[in-house]
Protein backbone atom coordinates (compact mmCIF):
# COMPACT_ATOMS: atom_id res chain seq x y z
CA UNK A 1 0.00 0.00 0.00
CA UNK A 2 2.80 2.33 0.96
CA UNK A 3 4.36 1.66 -2.43
CA UNK A 4 1.21 2.77 -4.20
CA UNK A 5 1.06 5.93 -2.21
CA UNK A 6 4.64 6.68 -3.18
CA UNK A 7 3.90 5.98 -6.85
CA UNK A 8 0.77 8.07 -6.70
CA UNK A 9 2.71 10.86 -5.08
CA UNK A 10 5.46 10.68 -7.70
CA UNK A 11 2.91 10.72 -10.52
CA UNK A 12 1.25 13.67 -8.90
CA UNK A 13 4.52 15.54 -8.63
CA UNK A 14 5.32 14.63 -12.23
CA UNK A 15 2.07 16.00 -13.60
CA UNK A 16 2.24 19.01 -11.38
CA UNK A 17 5.69 19.95 -12.63
CA UNK A 18 4.62 19.26 -16.17
CA UNK A 19 1.89 21.84 -15.87
CA UNK A 20 4.38 24.40 -14.62
CA UNK A 21 6.12 27.06 -16.61
CA UNK A 22 9.79 26.35 -17.11
CA UNK A 23 12.76 28.62 -17.50
CA UNK A 24 14.34 28.39 -20.93
CA UNK A 25 17.65 29.53 -22.38
CA UNK A 26 17.98 30.29 -26.07
CA UNK A 27 20.04 27.13 -26.46
CA UNK A 28 17.24 25.14 -24.87
CA UNK A 29 14.75 26.81 -27.18
CA UNK A 30 16.83 25.79 -30.19
CA UNK A 31 17.00 22.24 -28.84
CA UNK A 32 13.24 22.22 -28.21
CA UNK A 33 12.67 23.14 -31.85
CA UNK A 34 15.37 20.82 -33.23
CA UNK A 35 14.28 17.77 -31.27
CA UNK A 36 10.53 18.34 -31.35
CA UNK A 37 8.48 16.07 -33.58
CA UNK A 38 6.56 18.95 -35.12
CA UNK A 39 7.91 20.61 -38.24
CA UNK A 40 6.62 24.15 -37.80
CA UNK A 41 7.18 26.22 -34.69
CA UNK A 42 5.53 29.50 -33.83
CA UNK A 43 7.54 31.14 -31.08
CA UNK A 44 5.80 34.13 -29.57
CA UNK A 45 7.75 36.50 -27.33
CA UNK A 46 5.45 38.16 -24.81
CA UNK A 47 5.19 39.27 -21.19
CA UNK A 48 2.39 39.48 -18.64
CA UNK A 49 2.98 43.25 -18.40
CA UNK A 50 2.73 43.80 -22.16
CA UNK A 51 -0.83 44.84 -23.08
CA UNK A 52 -0.76 44.12 -26.81
CA UNK A 53 0.93 40.75 -26.12
CA UNK A 54 -1.79 39.69 -23.72
CA UNK A 55 -4.39 40.82 -26.25
CA UNK A 56 -3.03 38.65 -29.05
CA UNK A 57 -2.42 35.53 -26.90
CA UNK A 58 -5.89 34.08 -27.66
CA UNK A 59 -4.96 34.04 -31.37
CA UNK A 60 -1.93 31.88 -30.62
CA UNK A 61 -4.01 29.69 -28.34
CA UNK A 62 -6.59 29.24 -31.08
CA UNK A 63 -3.84 28.40 -33.56
CA UNK A 64 -2.51 25.70 -31.25
CA UNK A 65 -5.99 24.32 -30.64
CA UNK A 66 -6.92 24.28 -34.33
CA UNK A 67 -3.59 22.73 -35.31
CA UNK A 68 -3.79 19.71 -33.04
CA UNK A 69 -3.81 17.35 -36.04
CA UNK A 70 -1.02 19.27 -37.81
CA UNK A 71 2.72 19.31 -37.10
CA UNK A 72 2.51 22.87 -35.76
CA UNK A 73 3.64 23.84 -32.29
CA UNK A 74 3.10 27.14 -30.51
CA UNK A 75 5.70 28.08 -27.89
CA UNK A 76 4.94 31.09 -25.71
CA UNK A 77 8.21 32.52 -24.43
CA UNK A 78 7.66 35.12 -21.73
CA UNK A 79 10.18 37.90 -21.17
CA UNK A 80 8.92 38.52 -17.66
CA UNK A 81 11.66 38.67 -15.06
CA UNK A 82 12.68 35.22 -13.82
CA UNK A 83 11.91 36.38 -10.31
CA UNK A 84 8.26 36.82 -11.36
CA UNK A 85 7.87 33.20 -12.48
CA UNK A 86 5.96 32.12 -9.36
CA UNK A 87 4.27 35.40 -8.49
CA UNK A 88 3.17 36.57 -11.96
CA UNK A 89 3.65 34.14 -14.83
CA UNK A 90 2.31 30.91 -13.35
CA UNK A 91 -0.81 32.60 -11.91
CA UNK A 92 -1.38 34.28 -15.28
CA UNK A 93 -1.09 30.97 -17.14
CA UNK A 94 -3.52 29.27 -14.72
CA UNK A 95 -5.99 32.12 -14.72
CA UNK A 96 -6.11 32.30 -18.51
CA UNK A 97 -5.94 28.51 -18.83
CA UNK A 98 -3.20 28.72 -21.45
CA UNK A 99 -2.87 25.41 -23.29
CA UNK A 100 0.25 26.14 -25.32
CA UNK A 101 3.70 25.45 -23.91
CA UNK A 102 4.79 28.43 -21.84
CA UNK A 103 8.33 29.33 -20.84
CA UNK A 104 10.12 32.21 -19.19
CA UNK A 105 13.35 33.23 -20.87
CA UNK A 106 16.49 32.57 -18.91
CA UNK A 107 19.12 34.74 -20.56
CA UNK A 108 21.15 37.21 -18.52
CA UNK A 109 22.36 39.30 -21.47
CA UNK A 110 19.40 40.72 -23.36
CA UNK A 111 21.50 42.50 -25.91
CA UNK A 112 23.06 39.20 -26.99
CA UNK A 113 19.78 37.32 -26.77
CA UNK A 114 17.83 39.81 -28.92
CA UNK A 115 20.52 39.79 -31.60
CA UNK A 116 20.61 36.00 -31.63
CA UNK A 117 16.86 35.65 -32.10
CA UNK A 118 16.89 38.08 -35.01
CA UNK A 119 19.20 40.86 -36.13
CA UNK A 120 16.34 43.17 -37.00
CA UNK A 121 14.54 42.81 -33.67
CA UNK A 122 14.64 46.06 -31.64
CA UNK A 123 13.60 44.21 -28.51
CA UNK A 124 10.02 45.46 -28.63
CA UNK A 125 7.29 42.93 -27.92
CA UNK A 126 5.11 41.32 -29.06
CA UNK A 127 7.40 39.63 -31.54
CA UNK A 128 7.02 36.25 -33.19
CA UNK A 129 9.42 33.84 -34.82
CA UNK A 130 8.16 31.24 -37.32
CA UNK A 131 10.36 28.25 -38.07
CA UNK A 132 9.68 25.57 -40.67
CA UNK A 133 12.25 22.86 -40.03
CA UNK A 134 11.45 20.86 -43.17
CA UNK A 135 11.84 23.80 -45.51
CA UNK A 136 14.59 25.35 -43.44
CA UNK A 137 12.65 28.60 -43.47
CA UNK A 138 12.54 31.26 -40.79
CA UNK A 139 10.51 34.42 -40.51
CA UNK A 140 10.55 37.01 -37.78
CA UNK A 141 8.06 39.80 -37.07
CA UNK A 142 8.03 42.55 -34.50
CA UNK A 143 4.28 43.10 -34.52
CA UNK A 144 0.91 41.87 -33.31
CA UNK A 145 -0.87 39.07 -35.10
CA UNK A 146 -4.52 38.45 -35.78
CA UNK A 147 -5.55 34.82 -36.19
CA UNK A 148 -5.86 35.29 -39.94
CA UNK A 149 -2.39 36.82 -40.16
CA UNK A 150 -0.96 33.82 -38.33
CA UNK A 151 -2.58 31.47 -40.85
CA UNK A 152 -1.36 33.56 -43.81
CA UNK A 153 2.18 33.71 -42.44
CA UNK A 154 2.19 29.94 -41.96
CA UNK A 155 0.95 29.47 -45.53
CA UNK A 156 3.80 31.65 -46.81
CA UNK A 157 6.28 29.59 -44.85
CA UNK A 158 5.29 26.37 -46.61
CA UNK B 1 -1.26 41.39 -57.13
CA UNK B 2 -2.90 44.54 -55.84
CA UNK B 3 -3.01 42.98 -52.41
CA UNK B 4 0.70 42.26 -52.53
CA UNK B 5 1.43 45.82 -53.60
CA UNK B 6 -0.76 47.07 -50.81
CA UNK B 7 1.07 44.86 -48.32
CA UNK B 8 4.38 46.21 -49.62
CA UNK B 9 3.19 49.75 -49.05
CA UNK B 10 2.17 48.92 -45.51
CA UNK B 11 5.54 47.29 -44.86
CA UNK B 12 7.30 50.34 -46.28
CA UNK B 13 5.22 52.47 -43.98
CA UNK B 14 6.26 50.37 -41.01
CA UNK B 15 9.97 50.54 -41.86
CA UNK B 16 9.77 54.25 -42.52
CA UNK B 17 8.11 54.73 -39.17
CA UNK B 18 10.70 52.58 -37.43
CA UNK B 19 13.48 54.73 -38.79
CA UNK B 20 12.19 58.07 -37.62
CA UNK B 21 13.87 59.57 -34.61
CA UNK B 22 17.47 60.39 -33.93
CA UNK B 23 20.46 58.29 -34.86
CA UNK B 24 23.87 58.50 -33.24
CA UNK B 25 25.58 61.64 -34.52
CA UNK B 26 22.36 63.62 -35.01
CA UNK B 27 21.83 66.97 -33.32
CA UNK B 28 18.78 67.11 -31.11
CA UNK B 29 16.21 69.77 -30.61
CA UNK B 30 15.77 71.35 -27.18
CA UNK B 31 12.50 71.05 -25.29
CA UNK B 32 10.61 72.95 -22.66
CA UNK B 33 8.59 70.48 -20.62
CA UNK B 34 6.91 70.57 -17.23
CA UNK B 35 8.83 68.96 -14.39
CA UNK B 36 7.20 67.27 -11.37
CA UNK B 37 7.95 70.47 -9.37
CA UNK B 38 5.75 72.43 -11.78
CA UNK B 39 8.64 74.30 -13.42
CA UNK B 40 9.50 74.04 -17.09
CA UNK B 41 12.81 72.40 -17.94
CA UNK B 42 14.94 72.77 -21.07
CA UNK B 43 18.36 71.36 -21.92
CA UNK B 44 19.56 74.98 -22.10
CA UNK B 45 18.74 75.42 -18.39
CA UNK B 46 21.77 73.31 -17.52
CA UNK B 47 24.36 75.94 -18.31
CA UNK B 48 27.26 74.01 -16.81
CA UNK B 49 26.35 70.69 -18.44
CA UNK B 50 28.78 68.96 -20.80
CA UNK B 51 25.98 66.73 -21.95
CA UNK B 52 22.85 64.94 -20.82
CA UNK B 53 21.52 61.50 -20.02
CA UNK B 54 17.96 61.62 -21.37
CA UNK B 55 15.91 58.64 -20.18
CA UNK B 56 12.51 58.02 -21.74
CA UNK B 57 10.66 56.17 -19.05
CA UNK B 58 7.37 55.95 -17.15
CA UNK B 59 5.83 55.06 -13.81
CA UNK B 60 4.18 51.81 -14.73
CA UNK B 61 6.50 49.62 -16.80
CA UNK B 62 8.12 46.83 -14.75
CA UNK B 63 11.35 47.20 -16.70
CA UNK B 64 11.43 50.98 -16.15
CA UNK B 65 10.70 50.43 -12.46
CA UNK B 66 13.53 47.91 -12.21
CA UNK B 67 15.86 50.64 -13.49
CA UNK B 68 14.57 53.45 -11.27
CA UNK B 69 17.33 53.17 -8.70
CA UNK B 70 19.98 52.79 -11.37
CA UNK B 71 18.76 55.98 -13.07
CA UNK B 72 19.00 57.75 -9.74
CA UNK B 73 22.54 56.41 -9.28
CA UNK B 74 23.50 57.67 -12.75
CA UNK B 75 22.37 61.16 -11.81
CA UNK B 76 24.18 61.07 -8.47
CA UNK B 77 27.37 60.00 -10.19
CA UNK B 78 27.29 62.06 -13.36
CA UNK B 79 25.34 65.25 -12.64
CA UNK B 80 28.30 66.64 -10.65
CA UNK B 81 30.58 65.71 -13.56
CA UNK B 82 28.40 67.56 -16.07
CA UNK B 83 26.03 64.86 -17.30
CA UNK B 84 22.71 65.26 -15.50
CA UNK B 85 19.85 62.79 -15.97
CA UNK B 86 16.64 64.15 -17.46
CA UNK B 87 13.77 61.67 -17.40
CA UNK B 88 10.79 62.07 -19.71
CA UNK B 89 7.54 60.20 -19.22
CA UNK B 90 6.49 58.83 -22.60
CA UNK B 91 3.01 57.67 -21.74
CA UNK B 92 -0.39 59.22 -22.28
CA UNK B 93 -2.25 59.60 -18.96
CA UNK B 94 -5.55 58.54 -20.51
CA UNK B 95 -4.12 55.41 -22.11
CA UNK B 96 -2.21 54.68 -18.89
CA UNK B 97 -3.74 56.31 -15.80
CA UNK B 98 -0.78 55.24 -13.66
CA UNK B 99 1.34 57.66 -15.68
CA UNK B 100 -0.61 60.85 -14.95
CA UNK B 101 1.25 63.97 -13.88
CA UNK B 102 0.03 63.51 -10.28
CA UNK B 103 1.31 59.94 -10.27
CA UNK B 104 4.64 61.14 -11.62
CA UNK B 105 4.83 63.64 -8.75
CA UNK B 106 4.00 60.91 -6.25
CA UNK B 107 6.71 58.63 -7.60
CA UNK B 108 9.33 61.38 -7.68
CA UNK B 109 8.54 62.25 -4.07
CA UNK B 110 8.38 58.68 -2.85
CA UNK B 111 11.72 57.77 -4.46
CA UNK B 112 13.25 61.25 -3.88
CA UNK B 113 14.34 61.65 -7.50
CA UNK B 114 17.31 63.99 -7.66
CA UNK B 115 16.72 64.59 -11.37
CA UNK B 116 14.02 66.24 -13.47
CA UNK B 117 11.08 64.01 -14.39
CA UNK B 118 9.15 65.66 -17.22
CA UNK B 119 5.81 65.05 -18.85
CA UNK B 120 5.62 64.94 -22.64
CA UNK B 121 2.04 65.73 -23.66
CA UNK B 122 1.16 64.37 -27.10
CA UNK B 123 4.47 62.46 -27.18
CA UNK B 124 6.13 65.29 -29.12
CA UNK B 125 9.69 64.63 -27.91
CA UNK B 126 9.20 60.89 -27.49
CA UNK B 127 8.49 60.85 -31.23
CA UNK B 128 11.20 63.38 -32.14
CA UNK B 129 13.87 61.37 -30.37
CA UNK B 130 12.41 58.12 -31.62
CA UNK B 131 11.97 56.43 -28.26
CA UNK B 132 10.02 53.24 -28.85
CA UNK B 133 9.89 51.73 -25.39
CA UNK B 134 10.57 52.36 -21.74
CA UNK B 135 13.24 52.69 -20.61
CA UNK B 136 15.06 54.05 -23.67
CA UNK B 137 18.15 56.14 -23.06
CA UNK B 138 19.87 58.81 -25.17
CA UNK B 139 23.24 60.19 -24.12
CA UNK B 140 23.80 63.64 -25.60
CA UNK B 141 27.06 65.54 -25.80
CA UNK B 142 27.10 69.31 -25.85
CA UNK B 143 29.22 70.40 -28.82
CA UNK B 144 29.82 73.67 -30.65
CA UNK B 145 27.24 72.54 -33.21
CA UNK B 146 24.61 71.64 -30.63
CA UNK B 147 23.56 68.64 -28.58
CA UNK B 148 24.80 65.58 -30.40
CA UNK B 149 23.50 62.05 -29.82
CA UNK B 150 26.40 59.89 -28.64
CA UNK B 151 24.60 56.76 -27.47
CA UNK B 152 21.13 55.23 -27.84
CA UNK B 153 19.79 52.18 -26.07
CA UNK B 154 19.79 50.31 -22.79
CA UNK B 155 21.26 51.45 -19.48
CA UNK B 156 23.03 48.09 -19.11
CA UNK B 157 22.57 44.52 -20.32
CA UNK B 158 21.40 43.19 -16.98
CA UNK B 159 17.78 44.17 -16.37
CA UNK B 160 17.31 41.81 -13.46
CA UNK B 161 20.62 42.60 -11.77
CA UNK B 162 21.78 39.01 -11.71
CA UNK B 163 24.99 39.22 -13.69
CA UNK B 164 28.02 40.59 -11.86
CA UNK B 165 29.91 41.09 -15.12
CA UNK B 166 27.18 43.26 -16.62
CA UNK B 167 28.08 45.83 -19.22
CA UNK B 168 27.07 49.27 -18.03
CA UNK B 169 26.53 50.88 -21.43
CA UNK B 170 25.40 54.35 -20.35
CA UNK B 171 28.04 54.65 -17.67
CA UNK B 172 30.75 53.58 -20.10
CA UNK B 173 29.48 55.95 -22.78
CA UNK B 174 29.48 58.95 -20.42
CA UNK B 175 32.89 58.06 -19.02
CA UNK B 176 34.29 57.88 -22.56
CA UNK B 177 32.84 61.29 -23.36
CA UNK B 178 34.25 62.71 -20.13
CA UNK B 179 37.64 61.39 -21.20
CA UNK B 180 37.30 63.12 -24.54
CA UNK B 181 36.64 59.90 -26.44
CA UNK B 182 33.74 58.55 -28.47
CA UNK B 183 31.86 55.71 -26.76
CA UNK B 184 32.96 52.29 -28.00
CA UNK B 185 29.38 51.00 -27.94
CA UNK B 186 26.94 53.51 -29.41
CA UNK B 187 23.69 51.56 -29.81
CA UNK B 188 22.23 48.63 -27.91
CA UNK B 189 18.94 46.80 -27.79
CA UNK B 190 16.77 45.81 -24.87
CA UNK B 191 13.31 44.60 -24.08
CA UNK B 192 11.07 47.32 -22.75
CA UNK B 193 7.42 48.27 -22.48
CA UNK B 194 5.76 49.68 -25.55
CA UNK B 195 4.77 53.32 -25.28
CA UNK B 196 1.16 53.94 -24.30
CA UNK B 197 0.20 56.24 -27.15
CA UNK B 198 -2.62 58.70 -26.98
CA UNK B 199 -5.70 57.35 -28.75
CA UNK B 200 -6.43 59.13 -32.03
CA UNK B 201 -9.52 61.30 -31.69
CA UNK B 202 -11.07 59.49 -34.66
CA UNK B 203 -11.17 56.24 -32.74
CA UNK B 204 -12.91 57.71 -29.73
Amino acid sequence: MKKYIVIFFLLFVFFETKAQVKLLTLKELDARVAKGKDTTYVVNFWATWCGPCVEELPNFEKLQKDSMAKPIKVLLVSLDFKSKLQSQVIPFVSKNKLQSEVFVINEPDQQAFIEKVDKKWSGAIPATLFVNKDKNKRAFFEKEFTYQELITTLENLK
Amino acid sequence: MRRILFACFIMLGITAQAQTGYQVGDLTTDFNLKNVDGRKVSLANYAAAKGYIVVFTCNTCPVAKAYQDRVEALNKEFAPKGYPVIAINTNDPVASPGDSFEKMQERAKEKSFSYAYLEDPDHIYTKKFGATKTPHTFVLQKTAKGNEVAYIGAIDNDQQEENESREVYVKNAVNSLLNGKKPSVTTTKAVGCSIKWKKQSTTK
